[in-house]
């Protein structure tokens, strides 16, 4: 077996909490039979199949798209389908659900506050032309310039990884934590957007993002490089900008009208139909 | 904000010393909590020992002659290095804070970098202010003195 330094088993410690069973959580060990290119996913898979049915998780792409299967493993919080085990250069493998959230089951955690905390800072675009929102006459114009400001924090699956690793959530059940805060600011800077004084109302308060010291926790474990250490100290310069009356004011993205009395070559195909307008 | 559901699994103070991925900048920010906790404990019993002078000037003594010694000396230069720490690191956060120091959004292509990369530099440049603050206190407090 082409296993490197590994040995052919794997053991698995594992969390298991059974709500209505355990009062408290209790350690588990499986040992796995080892393969190359194994994740920690796959053996948690191995391990449902073979040894214990009962064995709970969330996982649904396997490939670190849909930010199901957040986990901590080693210690570490991180994606249990974007986990190999070689990589964690250890013969055991310990894995957790991912602590600050409630343990639904097993490895399961409860995410309703991450979404919660997410759904409170209008994680979306807001304008107060609402009547081209619902009846989209055609696009917003923004440059690849204006984009580049906040694609990086677009990039979040939701997986809970930096609410896990934040020292601040450990202790404070109030504060929004990177994901919702990264998420805000992702809107906030985005030209087509206008809802800064309506984020605000939660950004300035207990919630907001002041009870972030800079561990940089969220930054070191996010599986997709959305770096919400950075987009939290934007944030922060923003919101100070904003109190001292500095903020700079950012014309709107205008609707994009169609160009008028062009015709189409001749031989070019129909372009598809819109999505909007 | 939901009440929890579940099994509660936070942290708590456990969390600011791990659980994420164990780096330095965690420690960083334990250790700026821990030294402001410190100081506002020191300032409390400031308070306490200093107010002493209005009762006079046998208890402002008194109190005086309580808090001297080796062991409140060294208590002392604690507090110090306390001091050196939380300023220093203050004025590093303060500054990072504002978006400085952090570089700007990026591209995230793996392996990907972040603000603590960017930010490395001044960690470090920090903590050798403070290591340098550490030594020069402690020959005022231990040698000079
Ligand atoms: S299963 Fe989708 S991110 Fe891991």
């Amino acid at each position: 077996m082409s296993n490197g330094n590994l040995p052919e088993q794997i053991v698995f410690r594992i969390r298991r909490f059974s709500p209505g069973r355990d009062k408290e959580p209790v350690w588990k060990e499986y040992r796995v039979a080892y393969e190359a290119g194994m994740t920690v996913l796959d053996g948690l898979w191995r391990i449902k199949e073979s040894i214990d049915p009962t064995l709970a998780w969330r996982a649904s792409c396997r490939m670190g798209v849909c930010g199901s299967c957040g986990m901590l493993i080693n210690g570490s919080a991180m994606l249990g389908c974007n986990t190999q085990i070689s990589e964690l250069a250890s013969s055991v493998v310990s894995v957790a659900p991912l602590p600050n959230f409630p343990i639904v089951r097993d490895l399961v955690p409860d995410l309703q506050l991450l979404f919660d905390d997410h759904a409170a800072l209008s994680p979306y675009i807001i304008r107060a032309d609402s009547a081209e929102q619902e009846n989209p006459t055609g696009e917003y114009y923004q440059t690849s310039k204006e984009m580049e400001t906040y694609l990086q924090f677009t990039y979040c699956i939701k997986c809970a990884c930096c609410m896990a690793a934040c020292p601040t959530c450990a202790t404070d059940a109030l504060y929004s934590g990177p994901m919702a805060l990264t998420q805000a600011h992702r809107y906030n800077t985005d030209t087509r957007d206008d809802g800064f004084e309506v984020r605000k109302q939660v950004l300035a308060g207990e919630a907001g993002p002041w009870r972030c010291h800079f561990a940089g926790e969220c930054s070191r474990v996010c599986p997709k490089g959305v770096d919400p250490a950075k987009a939290i100290q934007f944030m922060k310069r923003q919101l100070v900008a904003d109190a001292l009356g500095l903020r700079k004011k950012r014309p709107l993205a205008p609707l994009l009208k169609k160009p008028e009395g062009i015709q189409r070559r001749p031989g070019i195909a129909e372009a598809p139909e819109p999505t909007v307008g | 904000m939901v009440k929890d559901r579940g099994h509660p699994n936070r942290l708590g103070i456990w969390g600011w010393f791990g659980g994420g991925s164990w780096g330095p900048d965690r420690y960083l920010y334990s250790l700026h909590r821990v030294t402001g906790l410190g100081l506002l404990l020191y300032f409390l019993l400031h308070i306490v020992v200093t107010s002493s002078r209005a009762l006079g000037q046998g208890a402002w003594e008194e109190s005086m002659a309580r808090v001297s010694g080796p062991v409140f000396m060294l208590g002392e230069y604690l507090v110090f290095v306390a001091f050196a720490f939380h300023a220093i690191n203050g004025v590093r956060l303060l500054f990072a804070e504002l978006g400085y120091g952090i570089g700007k959004p990026i591209e995230p292509i793996y392996p990907y970098r972040t603000c603590l990369d960017d930010q490395r530099p001044w960690a470090l440049g920090a903590l050798v202010l403070i290591a340098a603050l550490i030594v020069v206190g402690a020959l005022d407090f231990f040698v000079w003195h």
